[in-house]
């Protein structure tokens, strides 16, 4: 075979190649969307997050604006610092409560931010101060079982 | 009692011996490898006989292997009710693991033995003494170039055999079962990251690419220059590149994927 088929089948072969890892990248992979440009930092303090994860979604109104870039316990106080990379297109009051919610009864939990009415903005680096921490589920139940069995027990002493 | 232990020792020694040699003539590749590149038809003609030729059975297998996926992912994800995770379901086992490691074997067996089988037949035919004494260095001139037609071409089929993957997985989920189309993948594309998923699964092919092109080519050029040594180094590359590609998975998913 002369050298310019070659040539040809070749840049072929590696013409798809790279248009396989483009559809990957694409249409496969989140590239197109979930890379939205600029960020900014914000903070939030939760007594509990539950089974929070780093890349958790960061939502307001269901709209993803942010991840979850990092989670720490606070060695002094015991809360986890949660740190949130929001998109900058956005802005949020001050006065924004940070909620975590599970979508689903056992999908994934994000951060929901739900806004105030304050008329200033957190700015870069801020902390949310008001936050509501992960439901466990079990801790739900067994206040529900304990409250039934208190109940039943008074009940029957009467 | 004595002669087994001998045995023993001189089997390990000799394996050791060998690891060792197969180093010094990757570096001897590698410092080697500036004609490769200069002369860069030489690697292109690798790279269709590797690479371009392996494209049909790599796209034939990514296909049936997405689509095997697609019917086995539905069958227990519509147990949970949650059969709009199939996409999710085919495309991170494809792009994670499947792809680089299945196209990695395949490539292992379709390309690797076809060097290995080569470079030995140069050796016994004396085609590679012959070149010495024309003072044209046959690692710069036969292996180096198959070397990197190798690396070169191993991320590429993994690619194209997880892109296939997928497709095939559609076919089976979208167009055959009726899987929601939207949910399909829009799933895929919440949860496939491109740096964690898209981007480690081309690293890992492309670790399997030096591996395989490193020991087929090695293969080759210690094979023993009989009709029976070549023969049995051919067999020797497809078993230990499937095993040190099985290996190097291992590792290089315990590094990638400690579950965040």
């Amino acid at each position: 075979m002369n050298r310019a088929t070659l040539d040809l089948w070749v840049g072929i072969f590696v013409a798809i190649g790279l248009g396989a890892l483009l559809f990957l990248a694409l249409k496969v992979g989140n590239l197109s969307s979930s890379n939205v440009g600029e960020t900014y930092p914000l903070k939030a303090e939760f007594g509990n997050i539950g089974g929070l994860k780093i890349r958790a979604a960061v939502k307001s109104a269901g709209v993803v604006v942010g991840r979850v870039s990092d989670i720490k316990l606070d060695p002094e106080k015991y809360v986890a610092v949660v740190t949130m990379q929001v998109d900058k297109r956005y802005a949020f009051s001050r006065d924004t409560i940070a909620t975590i919610n599970t979508s689903g009864l056992l999908g994934e939990q994000y951060i929901g931010f739900e806004v105030g009415g304050d008329s200033d903005n957190l700015k870069n680096g801020d902390s949310i101060k008001k936050t509501q921490s992960a439901v466990v589920l079990e801790k739900l139940i067994s206040q529900f079982m304990y409250s039934k069995a208190s109940e039943d027990g008074s009940g029957s002493k009467k | 009692m004595f002669q087994l232990l001998s045995g023993l020792g001189s089997r390990v020694t000799g394996r050791i011996w060998r690891l060792g040699f197969a180093s010094r003539f990757l570096f001897a590749t590698l410092l080697n490898s500036g004609m490769a590149l200069r002369r860069f038809n030489l690697t292109i003609r690798e790279i269709y006989f590797s690479g371009f030729l392996s494209l049909i059975i790599i796209l034939v297998s990514g296909l049936f292997v997405g689509m095997v996926l697609g019917l086995q992912g539905y069958d227990t994800l519509q147990r949970y009710g949650s059969s709009e995770a199939l996409g999710v379901l085919v495309a991170l086992s494809l792009v994670r693991e499947l792809g680089p490691v299945v196209a990695a074997l395949l490539f292992a067996s379709r390309a690797g033995s076809a060097i290995t089988a080569e470079i030995g037949l140069m050796k016994a035919t004396e085609q590679l003494s012959a070149m010495e004494m024309m003072a044209v260095d046959p690692i710069a001139r036969v292996i180096a170039p198959r070397f990197w037609a190798g690396v070169v071409s191993m991320p590429l089929l993994a690619a194209l055999f997880s892109a296939m993957g997928v497709f095939g997985g559609y076919l089976v989920g979208v167009v055959l079962i009726g899987v929601d189309e939207g949910s399909f993948w829009s799933q895929m594309q919440a949860s496939v990251d491109f740096k964690e998923d898209i981007v480690n699964g081309v690293i890992k092919s492309f670790v399997f690419g030096i591996i395989i092109s490193w020991i087929a080519v090695f293969e080759g050029y210690d094979s023993e220059p009989t009709a029976e040594g070549v023969s049995s180094a051919t067999t020797r590359t497809v078993v230990t590149s499937s095993l040190a590609i099985l290996a190097a998975d291992f590792i290089l998913t315990a590094l990638m994927f400690r579950g965040s």
